[in-house]
C-alpha cells in the first residue's frame, strides 16, 4: 500500500497540494484525476521522490519514504514527454537500470528482449528513439520502468503527448498489461474517460485537494459534489440541481415538479438522440435518451414540453 | 520556397565573396608569402630556440586553461541550468565579463593583483612577467567559450532524462556521466574548439602579463608581433603560419570526433 498524509507542498505562492491524503491498495490501478493545476503530478512527483513535500509523510509497502531518494524507492517512473535516453538504442534505454544494479550480462539480455516483447517491440532493440513514433517510444519508457520490477509504477500522463487513437488503444493496451504484471500503479491523467476505462479507483484533484475517491462507477452514480459530478461527465443544469443529461425526463404533459422547456434542436447521433430545451427563464438544457424514447415522444423542435430530473445522481447545491 | 535562380546565385556570390575577400584571400596570402622563399627558409625560421620556445609555451598553456575551463565551464552551465540559487544572474553576467572588458584592461587588471605593490604580491612564485601570469590571462579571456555553449544545450534538453535515470537508480553521478555528458558532448566539444582558438590566439591580456622574454615569457603570437615590429617580415609571417596550422589542425580534429551536430 502506498500512503500518503497530510502532505502539503507549495510553488512560491500556489499552494498545490493542500493537505492531502491518499491510500492506494496494493496491487491495484489507480488514477489521480483532475483539471491542470490541480496538484496530481505534483502528488504523482511527491510519491516518487522527485518532488519533496513541505509537510506530510508517504509511505511505501509500510515504510516511511519521506526521506528516501527515488533512486531507493524501488519505483518505475513514465514521463508524458517519454524521456527517452536519445543516445541509447532502444535495448540500452530499457537495459538502463539493471546495468546501474549491475546484473549479469546474460540476464539484462534475456530480460531486455523479454520486456520488448510484452510491450510489442521486438526485433527493435537496435534503434534509436527518433526512430520510433510517439506510441512505440512511450512503450519502450514503461519496459524501462518495468525492467528494474519497480514495487510501485507511476505514470505522468503516460498518453497526453500521443493522438487520440494511439491513446485509446495504449489505455486497453495498459490496462491489459496490469492485469498480467499487478504492478501497483499510479496513473495521472486529466482525461476522465482514461480513467474510468482503466482504474480500479479514482481519486478526484481540484485546487491542490482531493475530492473524492471512489470506483468508477460509484463516483459516476454517487459523486459527493458538483466538481466531482461536472468532471466526470457531461451535465445539465435543472433549477439548481446538477443531473446527467440521460437523468432528464420529457414529458407532452405538466407534472408535478416539471418545469415548462421548448425543444430547440433535436441531434440523432445513431443510436442516441440529444435533445436541446430552451427551459423557461433558465437557459438551455441538454438531454440525452435513445433514438427509440426519442422517437415515441414524437418529439419536433419549436414543441413544447415538461422537463424533470429524474437522476439518482443529482447533486443539489 | 521557391527562390529565384538568379536570386540564389547572388546570395551564393556574395557570401563567399565575403568570406575570400575577408578571411580567405588574406589568410591564404600569409601561407604564400611563407613558402615564397621555400620551405628550408620557413623550417629554419620555426626552428630557432625562440621560436620552439614559443611553441611549446603556446601549447602548455592552453593544455592547462582549456581542460580548467572546460571542467569549470560544465559545472558552471549546469548551475545556470539546473540549479536555483541566490546570486544566479550575477553569475550568469560575471561570465560575459571577459567578452565585456577588452583583454588589455584584463592584463592590466592582473598586474593590479598580483603585481609588484599588488594585493597578493606576495606569492611564493612569481605571477606577473612569468608563466603563471600568462596562464591566468589566457584562463580570464578564455572562460565564457563552454559555459555559453552548453548552458543552451543543457535548457533545450531539460531534465527529464536525468530525472528517469534517477528513478532507475542511477546517483549523481552517474547519471551525469551516462545521461547529461553525451547529451551535451556536441556543445562541449563546440566550446573547446573555440577556446584553444582563443587561447593559441590571445594577445592582449598575454601581452601585458608576460614581459616578453624571449625564450621564457612569449608565447607564439608575441613571437609573431615581436619578428614583425622587427622587420623580420619573413620570420612573422612563417610563426604566423604555424599558429594557423595548429588552428585548422584543432578543427579538424575535432570535426573528425563529431561528426554531425544534427543527430537529435
Amino acid at each position: 500500500m502506498i500512503a500518503v498524509r497530510d502532505v502539503r507542498k507549495s510553488f512560491g505562492d500556489f499552494v498545490a497540494l493542500n493537505d492531502v491524503s491518499l491510500e492506494i491498495p496494493d496491487g491495484s490501478l489507480t488514477s489521480l484525476l483532475g483539471p491542470s493545476g490541480s496538484g496530481k503530478s505534483t502528488l504523482l512527483r511527491i510519491i516518487a521522490g522527485l518532488e519533496e513535500p513541505d509537510k506530510g509523510t508517504v509511505e511505501i509497502h509500510g515504510s516511511d519514504a519521506t526521506q528516501v531518494p527515488p533512486q531507493r524507492r524501488g519505483i518505475g517512473f513514465v514521463f508524458q514527454h517519454y524521456a527517452a535516453f536519445k543516445h541509447m538504442t532502444v535495448r540500452d534505454n530499457v537495459a538502463f537500470g539493471m546495468k546501474i544494479r549491475k546484473q549479469p550480462k546474460q540476464r539484462i539480455q534475456e530480460r531486455v528482449d523479454e520486456l520488448l516483447e510484452v510491450v510489442g517491440l521486438a526485433g527493435y532493440q537496435q534503434r534509436y528513439p527518433n526512430q520510433l513514433s510517439g506510441g512505440q517510444r512511450q512503450r519502450m519508457a514503461l519496459a524501462r520502468a518495468l525492467a528494474v520490477e519497480p514495487r510501485v509504477l507511476l505514470l505522468d500522463e503516460p498518453f497526453g503527448a500521443l493522438d487520440a487513437k494511439v491513446r485509446a488503444e495504449l489505455r486497453e493496451w495498459l490496462r491489459r498489461l496490469h492485469d498480467e504484471v499487478h504492478v501497483t500503479t499510479v496513473l495521472v491523467t486529466h482525461d476522465q474517460e482514461e480513467a474510468m476505462v482503466v482504474s480500479d479507483h479514482i481519486a478526484v484533484m481540484d485546487k491542490g485537494r482531493i475530492e473524492q475517491v471512489g470506483g468508477p462507477v460509484e463516483l459516476y452514480d454517487r459523486p459527493r459534489n458538483r466538481f466531482v459530478m461536472s468532471f466526470l461527465g457531461p451535465v445539465s443544469k435543472v433549477g439548481e440541481d446538477l443531473v446527467r443529461p440521460h437523468d432528464i425526463a420529457i414529458s407532452l404533459t405538466p407534472e408535478d415538479g416539471a418545469r415548462q422547456a421548448t425543444v430547440s434542436r433535436i441531434v440523432h447521433l445513431g443510436f442516441e438522440a440529444r435533445v436541446e430545451l430552451e427551459v423557461e427563464g433558465e437557459g438551455t438544457v441538454a438531454a440525452q435518451m435513445t433514438r427509440a424514447e426519442a422517437d415515441h415522444l414524437e418529439l419536433v423542435e419549436r414543441a413544447v414540453v415538461w422537463v424533470r430530473a429524474t437522476g439518482r445522481t443529482a447533486v443539489p447545491a | 520556397m521557391i527562390v529565384d535562380r538568379r536570386w540564389r546565385v547572388t546570395l551564393r556570390s556574395f557570401a563567399l565573396g565575403y568570406l575570400a575577400l575577408l578571411l580567405l584571400i588574406p589568410v591564404g596570402m600569409v601561407f604564400y608569402r611563407t613558402f615564397e622563399h621555400g620551405a628550408m627558409a620557413v623550417f629554419d625560421s620555426v626552428t630557432t630556440p625562440a621560436a620552439i620556445s614559443a611553441f611549446w609555451l603556446t601549447i602548455t598553456v592552453t593544455l592547462i586553461a582549456v581542460p580548467l575551463n572546460t571542467i569549470f565551464g560544465v559545472l558552471c552551465a549546469l548551475a545556470l541550468a539546473r540549479g536555483r540559487f541566490r546570486g544566479k544572474a550575477l553569475l550568469d553576467a560575471t561570465i560575459d565579463l571577459p567578452f565585456a572588458v577588452s583583454p588589455v584592461v584584463i592584463g592590466l587588471a592582473l598586474v593590479l593583483v598580483y603585481g609588484r605593490g599588488g594585493w597578493l604580491d606576495g606569492l611564493p612564485f612569481q605571477v606577473i612577467f612569468a608563466v603563471p601570469g600568462i596562464v591566468l590571462a589566457t584562463i580570464f579571456v578564455s572562460v565564457p567559450f563552454v559555459v555559453r555553449e552548453v548552458t543552451p544545450v543543457l535548457r533545450e534538453i531539460g531534465d527529464d532524462q536525468e530525472q528517469a535515470a534517477s528513478t532507475l537508480g542511477a546517483n549523481r553521478w552517474q547519471t551525469f556521466w551516462r545521461i547529461t555528458l553525451p547529451a551535451i558532448r556536441w556543445g562541449v566539444a563546440y566550446g573547446i574548439i573555440l577556446s584553444v582558438a582563443r587561447c593559441i590566439g590571445e594577445f592582449g591580456a598575454v601581452s601585458v602579463v608576460s614581459g616578453r622574454i624571449s625564450g621564457e615569457t612569449e608565447t607564439l603570437t608575441l613571437l609573431v608581433e615581436e619578428r614583425f615590429q622587427n622587420f623580420d617580415v619573413a620570420g612573422a609571417y612563417a610563426a604566423s603560419a604555424l599558429l594557423a596550422i595548429i588552428a585548422l589542425g584543432t578543427l579538424l580534429a575535432m570535426t573528425r570526433i563529431n561528426p554531425r551536430r544534427d543527430d537529435e
